[in-house]
């Protein structure tokens, strides 16, 4: 299991090749990437996104991910977990965040994927600030209450 | 009793600072009265106890209101989360 917070762009296929390197137990791999988008459809008509800068809380943001791969480790048979999220200024197109889990069967892999997703949505100390068309100063993000929504459903299953 | 304060993203510009270094009195001992001590100085810093949705971290683990706050402690207030 490993967890990196970092500016640098990743390769999807390059880290699933050294999580499942020489494990032959693996049966399942699965993967989540988000993207930055051109768009914010919570801004009524769809407000315009030219690039994005996120900002973290370093050393929190390390230990936040830490434990929720833990407990994903713990709740589903994971064999290998890989998470990255990027911080810095990205553009429309730019990956921000990569989930890799890998376990014997695809229900535990799909599973413990979706749920460190959605905790890190909740939990994880990022912050995303959006630029528009230039014509507007920089806006921060706000929270969506679809992603407290999200999180809680792990909860009830406890 | 002296702790470190570090405030991020939408708060942070509010403030116009990203932390501090302060010395507690002796009867600011938890989050909450932390808050109400920050608030008192007026302006921005009355989100701190008017904003109902921002955030504390006590050593960089999200804590509520009545979490015990001592000497050399790290804590952290921020808006809502919005990485992924």
């Amino acid at each position: 299991m490993s967890v990196s917070v970092q500016r640098e762009a990743f390769d999807v296929g390059n880290e699933i090749a050294a999580l499942t390197g020489n494990k032959f137990d693996i049966g399942a791999v699965a993967s989540f990437v988000g993207l930055v988008r051109n768009m914010n459809v919570e801004h009524g008509e769809a407000a315009k996104v030219s690039a994005m800068t996120l900002e973290h809380y370093p050393g929190m943001t390390e230990a936040a991910l830490e434990e929720i791969v833990t407990e994903a480790h713990v709740r589903w048979k994971s064999l290998a977990i890989r998470v990255i999220h990027r911080y810095g200024r990205l553009e429309p197109g730019d990956a921000i965040v990569l989930v890799i889990v890998a376990s014997a069967h695809r229900g535990d892999a799909f599973a413990a994927c979706e749920f460190i997703m959605d905790y890190l949505k909740t939990r994880a100390p990022f912050w995303k600030k959006e630029e528009g068309n230039g014509a507007e100063p920089a806006r921060w993000v706000d929270a969506r209450d679809d992603d407290l929504t999200a999180a809680a459903r792990w909860e009830k299953r406890e | 009793m002296t702790i470190k304060l570090l405030y991020f993203a939408s708060l942070r510009e509010a403030l116009g600072a990203s932390g501090e270094e302060m010395a507690l009195p002796a009867d600011v001992a938890d989050i909450a009265a932390l808050r109400k001590h920050l608030a008192a100085r007026g302006d921005a810093w009355r989100a701190l106890t008017q904003s109902q949705s921002l955030r504390a971290a006590l050593n960089q683990r999200m804590v509520g209101p009545q979490a015990a706050v001592v000497d050399g402690d790290e804590v952290a207030f921020f808006p809502p989360v919005t990485g992924g």
